[in-house]
């Protein structure tokens, strides 16, 4: 018997009798506006958040805030010398040297001031990770209450990969001190576009 | 038992010599509970979450198999490669054959219990194989060729002064340099070199769905990214008990699990693996070790839904006062004091006692484990195959012998609190592990049971 | 209406005051109240060590002891949940089922049966009130840090009532003493350390007397106290309210 029939020999035999799932209920968590409260999550982690009109407020940030950065990359096509665009044909060791990332978010949570990526949509699965600061867009119609909630919005959508990014990275393994730019990136920005 | 065959009593005796340090360990993981309850109590549904949760994996518990079966299927759909172990061993070779098929010797790792459970690192160095933990706590337990004393904070019990001479002495920091910030800031130049030149990441795994086939991976330092998306080969390890049966069920675990571990809102990352990376090759090894075995006991399968959380941990006043090499097992704590037993009776029978029963870990577990009902229980079952001393045995039947007949009880007492008035240094003594630290009660002339005879009896018929 | 006193062993061999107010407070309110003199021990000694059949003969005891009584009422967290939870007879289980139904912890006797609201009692004193694990998680008696739920006290609302008492804050409300059964020898170095850190917190916040419902969690700590010469002494509840 391999390894895999005996495993699940042992478990059916061992297992309790059926016992059902029960019912996923949501409760209101009563924000009153739900901009603020990701906001306040988001800044309370390490984070920063900007309301902005437009991709050129973005840019105008970005060239000023990282004004000696030498690589500055983005999923979006931002029409400039100084943001190099990026896509899925992209070697992730080639990304190494990234000093500011700027994607797209498909949504954000206001219990803990996460944002939503799809491989999709960050082009190469190591960009958000591998870059020294990262910025994420996202419209402002786009921010929901719970994770229960970015559930159902991500129902049966199909990707390879995925992942919530709630924050700059971060440790507090010495003595519980808190250090934000752990391996991944020191700074996260998040834009919500009106 | 572990440890040069010290018991959790004898080492967490050798822990409490440095009062201040177990200060020092009780205050920060009591301060990590602190976190825990605020971040709690902001969801005010945080109870029926937790009983939402615990029903999930009371299903899950009970249709193991079906699920198993089914995440299998559809990781495979997904261009996973999917390997089943049986115990550590075989989880330690077929990790290993991935390696030298591929030829590679140098790797990286992130947080995984279960790879501390299987002992995977020492099998790997054993064939020659170079395996940098990734995690900061973990790397810094490695550099110091020790376990992790905790499965979430690996290092808590490292002074950042300590941490700044090894660091001194393994990454050439400057001496006398304790700064978190910059020690942190090394470690990542230093870790980040690893993760662009090491061709296969090993991660854990947190859920696993069997809807899909994809799995979670949470970290805050984002670490396992790092490894798995630069990697040729990625090998994700796990418990067959991380199973959860729907992707929408990530909703609820997501919400559990941080706020119980460090009163955190959600990690920095919940990573969903679903496919390999183009051109990279993925592999989930399924891990029984016992799982099925424990699956079986009726009062102790309960402890399967643990989510690796280490809120017990937190909130335990014997843990807190002990730290976690007292336990000499991968996972200690309240969580670990009920697994481990399944694994090795004789070598673990110490753990159950190990504790007051005072309830603290089964109000914050996520999953609601009854684990302090199950430290009770194992104490039943241990006694039963015989794992205790004869000289507690002995001491036990003589006190039920005594109890049993209450005109000897009587006698005894009355004796008893005479030879404490009278000749105290009888009882008040070094052999007498109470009068060590403590004082005993002073020794009334009179019981209860004889001022009630005196003063009562006339009154009531007896 | 007829109560059965149960007295746990160390309080009838150490501590009578306790059980004689215990008895006294019980009278004040209108119980028949009667000390069966053949009981012994509950039988938590054995049990927790991991010995449940040796603590049948005890079982047998308090089934055969406290059958007759509309309610059976102990000054004891721990004794009382033990009792309710694992008093089985291999003679009369039905009546050791009753039992287990009538017994009460005291606090929760005077609040929930006796709804006592209010006390003739006295006590001018600083006092902290120590919430012993197996009273307050496992009969409920008082609401716990670590739940999203409503505060609530059996105990403490007894102690409102008490004339010149003043109530202390703590910096852990609810953190075991460290006595634990034979765990206050088997792990004496945890077990100590524990116990002098509740009495660490209590005498930086002022306290002059450290109170609760276990006698064994007040022995531990009384025992810590005169080891290190404190003037802060202890003493049960019954002996608070009893005035």
């Amino acid at each position: 018997m391999s390894s895999r029939e005996k495993i699940l020999l042992a478990v059916k035999q061992a297992r309790p009798d059926f016992i059902p799932l029960p019912e996923l209920i949501k409760y209101d968590q009563g924000y009153n506006d739900l901009q603020q409260q990701f906001t306040k999550i988001l800044e309370g982690i390490g984070g920063k958040v900007y309301e902005v009109n437009s991709l050129e407020e973005i840019f105008l940030f970005a060239n000023e805030k990282f004004k000696e950065a030498k690589r500055i990359v983005s999923t979006i096509s931002f029409v400039s010398d100084r943001i190099e665009t990026i896509d899925s044909k992209t070697e992730p060791h080639t990304l190494e040297d990234i000093d500011l990332a700027i994607i797209n978010a498909h949504f954000a949570v206001a219990e803990n001031g996460a944002v939503w990526v799809t491989e999709n949509i960050i082009g190469e699965r190591v960009l958000p990770f591998i870059c020294q600061h990262l910025a994420v867009i996202i419209n402002q119609e786009n921010i929901i209450a719970t994770m229960q909630d970015a559930y159902e919005i991500i129902g049966n959508n199909d990707y390879g990969f995925a992942a919530f990014i709630a924050g700059p990275s971060k440790t507090a393994d010495i003595e519980q001190s808190l250090v934000l730019g752990a391996h991944g990136p020191k700074t996260m920005t998040v834009f919500i576009m009106k | 038992m572990g440890n040069s065959g010290k018991d959790h009593a004898q080492l967490a005796d050798i822990f409490n010599k440095d009062e201040a340090r177990v200060d020092w360990h009780d205050e920060t993981l009591w301060f990590v509970r602190q976190k825990r309850d605020k971040a709690v109590k902001a969801i005010p549904e945080w109870e029926q979450l937790r009983e939402t949760a615990s029903q999930i994996k009371n299903n899950v518990l009970s249709n193991l198999d079906a699920y198993l079966i089914q995440f299998e299927e559809q990781a495979k759909k997904n261009g996973a490669i999917v390997h089943w172990a049986a115990d550590a061993k075989e989880h330690n070779e077929i990790v290993h054959s991935i390696l030298a098929k591929h030829s590679v010797t140098k790797i990286v790792k992130s947080k995984s219990m279960l790879t501390e459970e299987c002992h995977l690192n020492p099998y790997l160095k054993d064939k020659g194989i170079d395996v940098v933990d990734t995690d900061l706590g973990e790397r810094i337990v490695q550099l110091a060729d020790e376990a992790p004393s905790h499965i979430v904070l690996p290092c808590i019990h490292w002074k950042k002064e300590e941490i700044g001479e090894l660091f001194h002495q393994h990454l050439g920091t400057p001496k006398g340099n304790a700064d978190p910030q910059f020690l942190t800031n090394a470690a990542r130049l230093h870790l980040r070199e690893k993760f662009l030149t090491r061709k296969v990441a090993i991660t854990g795994v947190n859920f696993a769905v069997a809807e899909t086939g994809e799995f979670v991976v949470c970290t805050n330092e984002g670490n396992a990214d790092m490894g798995a998306h630069l990697a040729d080969v990625h090998i994700a390890c796990m418990g067959m008990e991380k199973i959860i049966p729907h992707r929408k069920h990530l909703g609820v675990f997501l919400r559990l699990l941080a706020r119980s571990a460090t009163g955190q809102p959600i990690t920095t990352y919940s990573s969903h693996f679903k496919t390999p990376r183009k051109k990279q090759e993925l592999h989930i090894v399924l891990v029984d070790n016992g799982r099925s075995v424990q699956l079986g006991r009726k009062d102790f399968r309960n402890s399967l839904k643990c989510i690796r959380c280490a809120a017990c941990f937190n909130t335990c006043p014997v843990y807190r006062r002990s730290g976690g090499h007292s336990y000499h097992t991968a996972i200690a704590g309240p969580i670990g004091s009920i697994l481990a037993p399944n694994l090795d009776m004789k070598q673990y029978a110490d753990l159950p006692f190990a504790s007051t029963l005072c309830g603290s870990c089964s109000n914050v577990c996520p999953v609601k484990i009854d684990i302090h009902d199950q430290l009770y229980k194992w104490r039943q079952v241990l006694v039963k195959e015989g794992h205790v001393s004869i000289v507690k045995k002995a001491g036990i039947n003589g006190m039920a012998f005594m109890l049993n007949h209450p005109s000897l009880l009587k006698v005894i007492g009355k004796t008893g609190r005479w030879a404490m008035r009278n000749i105290p240094f009888v009882v008040n003594n070094k052999m007498n592990p109470w009068y060590k630290q403590r004082d005993l009660p002073d020794a009334p002339k009179e019981s209860f049971n004889e001022w009630y005879i005196k003063n009562k009896t006339k009154k009531n018929e007896q | 209406m007829k109560v059965g006193l149960f007295i746990p062993c160390y309080i009838n061999e150490f501590y009578p005051n306790v059980a004689i107010a215990t008895l006294q407070l019980l009278e004040k309110f209108g119980a028949e109240v009667t000390y069966p003199l053949g009981q012994s021990c509950c039988g938590q000694p054995m049990a927790n060590s991991g010995f449940e059949n040796a603590s049948q003969g005890c079982n047998e005891l308090i089934t055969k002891n406290f059958s007759s009584f509309d309610y059976i009422v102990c000054p004891s967290g721990s004794c009382t949940l033990h009792i309710k939870d694992h008093l089985h007879s291999e003679k009369n289980e039905s009546d050791a089922k009753n039992i287990r139904n009538k017994i009460f912890e005291l606090t929760e006797f005077l609040i929930d049966v006796l709804k006592v609201e209010k006390l003739d009692a006295k006590f001018p004193y600083k006092v902290g009130m120590h919430q012993s694990c197996h009273g307050q998680r496992g009969l409920k008696l008082s609401q716990m840090s670590e739940l999203v739920a409503a505060p609530f006290s059996k105990p403490l609302q007894l102690l409102q009532m008490v004339e010149g008492i003043e109530l202390i804050e703590l910096k852990r409300t609810d953190e075991c003493c460290g006595f634990g059964g034979t765990f206050c020898v088997a792990e004496e170095a945890v077990s100590v350390k524990m116990g002098r850190d509740r009495v660490q917190d209590h005498e930086n916040n002022g306290a002059q007397f450290i109170t609760g419902v276990d006698m064994s969690c007040l022995m531990h700590l009384e025992g810590i106290l005169k080891r290190k010469k404190s003037n802060v002494k202890v003493k049960h509840i019954a002996e608070i309210l009893n005035g």
